[in-house]
C-alpha cells in the first residue's frame, strides 16, 4: 500500500466552473439511474484539472454533495488511487517510471535527470514552481523502456540527455513533442521487422 | 513463423490509419450482422470450438465464460465490461490496439454483447493511457455516426451503448472484482467469489469481464472460423497472442505471433538478440512480472503458451516477455518486482498488505548482502503464508516471482548473504532481535 496524505495548507471552499459543471453533468449520464457514485473518479480528475493538477478537500465535499454520496467515500476513493494528487505539484507533473523493464534500460539515469534539474527530491517544487517529479510504478509502455510521463502524454525511447533537453524545455514553459524519442511511430522491432511487410511496403 | 495472412492485427503497427473506413478494408464491420443472424448459440459454441482462452493472465476459455451468463434476461440487465487495466510490468499490448486497432475492439464489444444479452459496455482502461483511451473515443464516436453502435447497431437488431471509464493508477483494479468496485465508484478492493460475476457483477446483475486482446479477438474467429483459430498453435493453446518483449534485447517490440512459439525464435528472431548476445542472457521473465522467472538453460528450448510454461512452474500470463541480461542484478530485479507490489497491494488482506513490504525490505537486504543465511528460508516462508491466503490473486502474483527467484537463484543469494550474526561482529542490525548479543564483549 501506499501511504497518502492531503496536504495541510487546504483552500476553504471549491466549486466547478461552468465548463466543468457542463462535463461533469455529461459523466453522470454515462451511468445507471440512481448509480451516480460511479461517475466519483471521473469527477475527481475534472476537480483536479480544474484546480492547478490537485485535488483539495474542499473539492471531495463538493463532490459528494454532487453526487449525493457521503464525503467519507469519495475520501476513500481519492486516497486510494495514486492519480488523484491531493498536496499541490507543478504545472509540468513529470512521472518517471522506474519499475524492473525500466529500471535495467537504464531508468535511474532518467531519475538522476530530473534531480538535477527539477528539485533534489521527490514531489518537490521546482525553483520557479513550475515542475515537479516523482518515480511511479509501471506505466505500461515496457517496450519504450525508459519511459516517462508528463501531465498526459508519454515521453518515451529516453536517455539522460534527451531527459535533460526534455526538462529544459518544460523549465522554459515550453511543451515538448511528445511520443519516442528515436523516431519511433508504433511499436514494431527497429530496423528488424520481419512480419506484415506487405503493409509496411505498400 | 506464423503467415502474414493469418495474422489478426493486420494494423498492429499502423501501417494503414485506425479509421473506421481503413478498418473497414480490412475486413471489420463488413458482415457482422450475418454472424449475429446466426444467433447466440451459434457464438458461443463457435467460441468455444476455437478453444480462445482469456488473454488478461489466468486463460480462463472464454466460450465457457460467455456461456455462464444467465440464458434469460431477468429483472437485471447484463452487463459486459471490457478490462483495459493494463498495469503488469512488461505488458503494452492493449495500449496498441486501443491506438492502432480500435474497431477491433469495438466491434468484438457488439458482437459479445448480443451473446450475452447486454446493451451496455464499459470498457474500464487505465488512466495512465488517457491519450489512447481519447483515441478509443473518437473511434467510438465515429461507430455511432456510423450507426455501428446505438440503437439497431450495425443492422443487428441489437441496440448496444459503450462507455469509457477511467481508471487512476491502482494495479489491483485489472483484478476483475476489483474493477467493478471500481467502475461503481468505490475503493478497488476485490471481492470474494463467489458469487461470481457472471450471476452477480456490476450493480449486482450479471456481469462478463473480459480482456481488450480477447474480445478483440472474436470477430475475426468468428468470420474464418473456430477451426481456423484451433489450428493454430497447439491443443487447448490455440490461435496467436501479441507478444510484448521488453528488457535487455537489442530491438524491444510488440509483435503477434502463434502460440507455442520457442522463446529463443521470439528473443532471436523478433526482438534482434538479447544485448550482449545469447550467451550474456541471464534470465527470463516470460509472462508480466508475477509469473516465476526461467533460468537460461530451460530458455533454449522452451515454447510460449499456457500449459508448457505451467509445467516449468512458470506461466504465459499476459505474455509480457522481460528479457534480464548477465549485467543486471536478478536479486535487485526482483527486489524492484517485490516494491511494485508491495507499493500496488490493496490492503485489504493483512498477509498481503504486510507480506509484500517484509518481501521487499528482505529481498532489498539481500541484495546488498546484508542478510543472514537463515533469512533465505524464512523469505521462502513467507511467500507461502501469502501466496493463497489471500482474498484475489494478487497474493499468489507477489510471491511467485520470489519464490521464482529462490527457486533458480538460491546459489546466489546464499553467496552474497552469509552473515553470521552471533559470531562475526560484523554489523549493527537493528531489526535483529538478539541485538544484544552482539554487544556482550567476548560473544
Amino acid at each position: 500500500m501506499s501511504l497518502r496524505r492531503p496536504a495541510k495548507d487546504q483552500p476553504e471552499s471549491f466549486e466547478f466552473n461552468a465548463s466543468s459543471l457542463e462535463a461533469a453533468k455529461v459523466i453522470v449520464t454515462k451511468y445507471p439511474e440512481g448509480k451516480q457514485q460511479s461517475a466519483v473518479m471521473a469527477l475527481l480528475y475534472i476537480a483536479q484539472k480544474q484546480n492547478n493538477n490537485w485535488i483539495p478537500l474542499a473539492a471531495m465535499k463538493y463532490i459528494a454533495k454532487f453526487l449525493d454520496m457521503p464525503y467519507i467515500k469519495v475520501y476513500e476513493v481519492a486516497t486510494f488511487y495514486t492519480m488523484y494528487n491531493l498536496a499541490p505539484v507543478g504545472k509540468y507533473f513529470v512521472q518517471v517510471c522506474t519499475t524492473t523493464p525500466c529500471m535495467i534500460r537504464g531508468a535511474n539515469k532518467l531519475v538522476e535527470a530530473c534531480k538535477e534539474k527539477i528539485s533534489e527530491n521527490e514531489c518537490e517544487l521546482s525553483n520557479d514552481k513550475s515542475c515537479s517529479w516523482m518515480e511511479v510504478e509501471c506505466l505500461g509502455a515496457c517496450v519504450n523502456a525508459p519511459m516517462m510521463q508528463i501531465n498526459d502524454d508519454y515521453y518515451e525511447d529516453l536517455d539522460k540527455q534527451k531527459t535533460l533537453d526534455i526538462l529544459d524545455k518544460i523549465l522554459n514553459g515550453e511543451t515538448p513533442k511528445p511520443g519516442s524519442y528515436r523516431g519511433r511511430v508504433n511499436n514494431e522491432p527497429e530496423n528488424n521487422r520481419k512480419t506484415l511487410m506487405d503493409l509496411k511496403n505498400a | 513463423m506464423l503467415k502474414d495472412q493469418d495474422r489478426i492485427f493486420q494494423n498492429l503497427y499502423n501501417d494503414k490509419g485506425s479509421d473506421v473506413s481503413s478498418s473497414q478494408e480490412r475486413g471489420d464491420w463488413v458482415n457482422t450482422k450475418e454472424i449475429t443472424d446466426k444467433g447466440r448459440d451459434w457464438i458461443i459454441n463457435e467460441i468455444k470450438e476455437s478453444q480462445l482462452r482469456g488473454r488478461g493472465g489466468a486463460g480462463f476459455p472464454t466460450g465457457l465464460k460467455w456461456s455462464f451468463a444467465p440464458k434469460e434476461v431477468g429483472s437485471r440487465p447484463h452487463y459486459l465490461v471490457i478490462n483495459g487495466d493494463e498495469s503488469e510490468p512488461g505488458t503494452c499490448k492493449d495500449r496498441d490496439i486501443l491506438r492502432f486497432e480500435p474497431h477491433k475492439l469495438i466491434e468484438g464489444c457488439l458482437i459479445a454483447s448480443y451473446a450475452v444479452q447486454a446493451h451496455v459496455c464499459y470498457i474500464y482502461i487505465r488512466g495512465e493511457y488517457f491519450v489512447d483511451g481519447q483515441k478509443l473515443q473518437v473511434a467510438i464516436d465515429e461507430a455511432y455516426e456510423k450507426k455501428l453502435l446505438g440503437k439497431n447497431a450495425a443492422g443487428t437488431g441489437w441496440d448496444l451503448d459503450i462507455y469509457i471509464h477511467y481508471g487512476a493508477g491502482a494495479y489491483i483494479c485489472g483484478e476483475e472484482t476489483a474493477l467493478l468496485e471500481s467502475i461503481e465508484g468505490k475503493k478497488g478492493q476485490p471481492r470474494l467469489k463467489p458469487p461470481f460475476p457472471a450471476l452477480i457483477g456490476l450493480y449486482g446483475c450479471p456481469t462478463i469481464i473480459n480482456n481488450v486482446e480477447t474480445i478483440a479477438v472474436v470477430p475475426t474467429i468468428l468470420r474464418r472460423g473456430g477451426k481456423w483459430f484451433a489450428s493454430l498453435g497447439r491443443e487447448k493453446n490455440t490461435g496467436t497472442k501479441i507478444f510484448c518483449i521488453s528488457g535487455n534485447v537489442n530491438n524491444p517490440c510488440n509483435v503477434e505471433e502463434e502460440m507455442n512459439i520457442p522463446l529463443k525464435e521470439l528473443i532471436e528472431v523478433h526482438a534482434g538478440g538479447v544485448i550482449g548476445g545469447w550467451d550474456n542472457l541471464q534470465a527470463v521473465i516470460p509472462g508480466g512480472s508475477s509469473m516465476p522467472l526461467i533460468p537460461k538453460e530451460k530458455c533454449e528450448t522452451l515454447t510460449m503458451d499456457f500449459d508448457s510454461l505451467m509445467a516449468e512452474k512458470s506461466g504465459l500470463g499476459t505474455a509480457g516477455i522481460v528479457v534480464i541480461n548477465k549485467d543486471q542484478d536478478i536479486i535487485k530485479c526482483m527486489a524492484r518486482i517485490a516494491r511494485f507490489y508491495k507499493h500496488e497491494s490493496c490492503g485489504q488482506c493483512t498477509p498481503c498488505r504486510e507480506g509484500s513490504g517484509w518481501m521487499w525490505r528482505m529481498l532489498e537486504r539481500m541484495a546488498k548482502g546484508d542478510a543472514t543465511k537463515d533469512e533465505v528460508e524464512m523469505l521462502g516462508d513467507v511467500t507461502n503464508q501469502i501466496a493463497g491466503h489471500t482474498i484475489c490473486a494478487f497474493g499468489e502474483g507477489s510471491s511467485w516471482p520470489v519464490q521464482g527467484l529462490l527457486r533458480h537463484f538460491k546459489k546466489e543469494i546464499e553467496k552474497r548473504n552469509n552473515l553470521d550474526p552471533i559470531v562475526q561482529k560484523k554489523n549493527n542490525i537493528p531489526y535483529l532481535v538478539d541485538q544484544h548479543l552482539l554487544d556482550k564483549k567476548n560473544a
